[in-house]
């Protein structure tokens, strides 16, 4: 063929063709049903090192996977290896957030099992540490989820709330994050002067903070937007996965271990009411934890108001040898449900300890929440859910 | 505080008083799994643990969460009654790890072998919680998945697997949660030794220094304090 003559067409170009043409062609581009995306270890939205392997249809989600154990110390196996007293050390470390409040139901089994008794004025004192480890965990959540959603500014005010609180837990127990500060029959030392008034001015301080999360989150559009009718997690559903404490809270279900398991701490004599949200999604888990932050706070001050003097520590012998026997102590800690199953054979140590921790089973709803969910979905989930890396992988 | 006073038992009460709600709950499950499917149960601290056969593992999970309102899945694991094997006597200074008791024991509800899993379950608007416990068997430790019944089994009983090797029959994917996935053996057994251990003698044995004051004691010290 002459190079001259003009090449004839390949085909005649039908324009309604070339439309559903066009259509098919960017139906195949788009075609992305198994594209795999790792989201973490190392994603900052996975608090640590939480992996999530994530099957992608363009941008919905078809299935995801939690891949953990990035953190796994074996904790339950340290303990066969440990005695009581050294226990609260590494149990500290499981929700490092809340760390006191992890010292309580262990220490409340090993009491059980001797049949002692912590005297009042330190069961009060651990109720009101407990109640700060569960403001300062809340108040970084409150600030976090800002962030998570893309509002910078609450994440600074969580964090700098959260100080006032963690100044005092240092004050009383020398330790910011792992006070290790209980005993078994007691705690190690009393309040320090003036911690009292101190604290009383924190809680105002954190009751303020709240207001001011309410307006700046709560209100903001945005931030409904992207949290409203999202991942919601239904009563039965969650409850059959093991979901608890806020979480379950936000999807209407009226359980409070504070108020409903067998009565622990000073919880039976404070005045308190259990925050429950009908919804489900992520804005409500947000508005539960709002709600329960105010609420402890005002708990710190009936505790701080009713506390009597007395010894801090009840008679406990020397060498701690613990009876033979089983207990299940459960307590509700800032992520939810926290229980030991400590089985005793007399030693100095455990014999077997069973950890039951919260974020385990609060994660494990994950490939039943996320499936059909859009990918930045996946990320106010996950913040809304609340887990610390620690508390999953023991 | 003398080294061997007794605890200070005060008015803690040890013995558990008999529980209305605890004897119903063992009514129902034995009405609707026979009365050979509880092989025992036992109130302990204000908890009711309840023993049922392995063939009623199953079963005992919809009877709880069906008739009992238990609508909440807190834990499956397993446990291992065997004691770690230890070497050498307890005089030798190794206070490395606390000496348990040579014989076996069982617990409060007994066993019929070394292995038993258990579970808690709970209600979330009766407040009603029980533990369940069932024998395994020895040779080639099983038993039946709650998966069908508790969705969130799923991952306790994936846990309880790489960690005491119990299979649970049905599961839809037995695969390794916590540790790598050519992992081998099963941590939590009692004959599996805390390898950090195994790898360094725990460093008390070999800190012990003499005190300025004193000559260096050349008896009871052990192996430690010549080191």
């Amino acid at each position: 063929m002459s190079t001259t003559e003009a090449r004839p067409p390949a085909f005649q170009v039908d324009r309604a063709a070339l439309r559903h043409l066009a259509d098919a062609q960017v139906n195949v581009e788009l075609d992305t049903g198994d594209m795999i995306l790792n989201l973490g270890p190392q994603h900052p939205a996975t608090h640590g090192t939480l992996r999530l392997v994530v099957r992608l249809d363009g941008e919905r989600v078809v299935s995801a996977d939690p891949v953990i154990g990035y953190m796994h110390r074996g904790y339950e196996k340290l303990t066969e290896f440990r005695t009581y007293p050294q226990i609260t050390t590494l149990i500290n470390r499981i929700d490092w957030l809340s760390s006191f409040a992890n010292e309580v139901p262990f220490l409340n089994a090993a009491e059980q099992l001797m049949g002692i008794e912590a005297p009042p004025r330190s069961q009060y004192i651990r109720t009101v540490l407990t109640e700060l480890s569960r403001i300062a965990t809340f108040l970084l959540f409150l600030g976090e989820m800002g962030l998570q959603v893309g509002a910078l500014t609450p994440a600074f005010y969580g964090f700098r709330d959260r100080e006032h609180i963690l100044n005092l837990i240092e004050a009383a127990t020398g330790g910011r994050f792992h006070p290790n500060f209980n005993r078994i029959g007691g705690l190690k030392d009393d309040l320090p002067w003036g911690w009292i008034a101190e604290c009383r001015s924190a809680m105002k301080i954190v009751l303020d903070a709240c207001d001011d999360f309410e307006d700046l989150v709560l209100g903001n559009e945005i931030f409904e937007a992207r949290t409203r009718g999202i991942g919601i997690v239904p009563a039965g559903v969650g409850a059959s996965y093991g979901v608890s404490g806020s979480n379950l809270r936000a999807s209407g279900v009226d359980w409070d271990l504070r108020r409903d398991a067998r009565p622990y701490l000073v919880y039976p004599e404070l005045d308190f009411k259990v925050w429950t949200h009908p919804d489900g999604d992520s804005y409500s888990r947000y508005w539960i934890r709002l709600q329960e932050t105010r609420e402890s706070a005002r708990m710190v001050l009936q505790c701080l108001d009713q506390i009597p003097a007395g010894p801090i520590m009840a008679k406990v012998p020397r060498i701690i040898k613990v009876p033979e026997g089983e207990t299940w102590v459960e307590t509700e800690n800032p992520l939810g449900q926290m229980g030991y199953y400590v089985i005793s054979k007399g030693a100095t140590g455990p014999f077997r300890v069973k950890i039951r921790s919260a974020s385990f089973s609060n994660v494990s709803i994950l490939p039943w929440l996320l499936r059909g969910v859009y990918v930045p979905d996946v990320i106010t989930i996950l913040a809304s859910l609340y887990f610390i890396l620690g508390d999953i992988d023991r | 505080m003398a080294e061997d006073t007794p605890p200070d038992t005060g008015d803690v009460d040890v013995v558990d008083e008999p529980n209305p709600e605890h004897d119903e709950t063992v009514a129902v499950l034995r009405d609707r799994l026979g009365a050979g499917a509880i092989l025992d149960h036992a109130t302990v601290f204000a908890n009711l643990v309840v023993r049922v056969a392995p063939t009623a593992w199953r079963s005992a999970a919809q009877v709880a969460r069906d008739e009992l309102a238990c609508d909440y899945l807190s834990f499956i694991s397993g446990i291992d009654w065997e004691p770690a094997p230890r070497e050498g006597d307890d005089d030798s200074g190794d206070t490395s790890s606390p000496v348990q008791p040579t014989e076996t024991t069982y617990g409060a509800t007994g066993s019929a072998g070394r292995w038993q899993v258990f579970a808690h379950l709970q209600s979330t608007s009766t407040h009603r919680a029980l533990t369940l416990k069932t024998d395994v068997d020895d040779t080639s430790p099983s038993v039946e998945s709650w998966v069908p019944i508790y969705p969130g089994a799923d991952w306790h009983e994936r846990e309880c697997w790489e960690m005491f090797g119990i299979v649970f029959d049905g599961h839809p994917a037995l695969r390794h949660l916590y540790l790598p996935s050519d992992f081998e053996g099963h941590p939590l057994r009692k004959d599996f030794p805390l390898l950090a251990r195994v790898v360094k003698p725990w460093p008390g044995l070999v800190d012990v220094e003499p005190m300025p004051d004193e000559p260096a004691a050349d008896d009871g010290g052990g192996e430690g304090a010549a080191e």
